[in-house]
């Protein structure tokens, strides 16, 4: 279970990766969140917001038009 | 913050569409942890009003789809191919582009521009508008937002002259 969840469903770019930004804010390092998106370019801008801001993409998956992220937030 | 990256944006533009590219590249850099500054000149200082009227136009911008944002998928697939002439002849024809692409906006789940705009604010990301313009175009600073500042070239490259990325939309 994530320490938070954001529902990003039907939102397009940017706003699920300033969404998440936001919501990251308020966890402590080491929490961690998850984001459902239907937006098809979240995959890639997921790895790269991760890979920017140094928060941890543990997990990225994909179900029924669904996109699925966990963010660990970095310590 | 000093390490953090900086970015730089010259906004030109005063359109519905040419709205998008500052505020969505400005709020996501803001995200990434860049210190951002938006200098908005001429058209671009259209995004700054308190009151935003932008509209978009098809005219002469031949890259632009016509297509209507309701209706059942063929008809939406439709690319309506309405001659320049015509286009300048029927009166509203900007006013129902204008509210066709606000509904398409808001069909693909798109952030409107105020919201983007008000994303960027809450971001952190610094506004500057070019004072010469503001008068060139008999502006008063009541007309735009607050918490802008208001200066010149020499003010952008202060912080331009730092930058890691610098646009010119």
């Amino acid at each position: 279970m994530a320490d938070k969840e954001l529902d990003a469903r039907g939102l397009n770019c940017p706003l699920p990766i300033l969404r998440t930004k936001k919501m990251l804010n308020d966890l402590t390092g080491g929490q961690t969140l998850r984001v459902v998106a239907t937006d098809p370019g979240a995959v890639k801008d997921f790895q790269a917001f991760a890979k920017q801001t140094g928060n941890e993409l543990v997990e990225s998956a994909e179900a029924n038009g669904e996109y699925t992220f966990i963010l660990k937030k970095k310590a | 913050m000093s390490e953090a990256k900086k970015l730089a944006i010259i906004a030109t533009k005063g359109t519905l569409d040419w709205a998008y590219p500052p505020f969505i590249l400005a709020s996501t850099a803001a995200a990434l942890g860049y210190d951002v500054q938006i200098f908005f000149t001429f058209y671009g200082l259209q995004l700054l009003r308190k009151t935003l009227d932008l509209k978009v136009s098809p005219l002469g911008n031949p890259g632009m789809p016509m297509k209507m944002p309701f209706g059942p998928k063929w008809f939406k697939g439709i690319n309506w191919n309405i001659p320049n002439l015509v286009q300048s002849l029927v009166p509203g024809y900007e006013a129902l582009a204008t509210t066709l692409m606000k509904q398409t906006v808001r069909n693909s789940g798109v952030a409107s521009i105020p919201e983007l705009r008000e994303l960027c604010r809450e971001a952190e990301v610094k506004f500057i508008a070019c004072q010469m313009t503001v008068e060139l175009f008999g502006f008063e600073h009541g007309d735009f937002i607050d918490g802008l500042e208001f200066g010149g070239a020499a003010t952008f490259f202060e912080f331009a002259g730092e930058s890691d990325i610098c646009l010119f939309i």
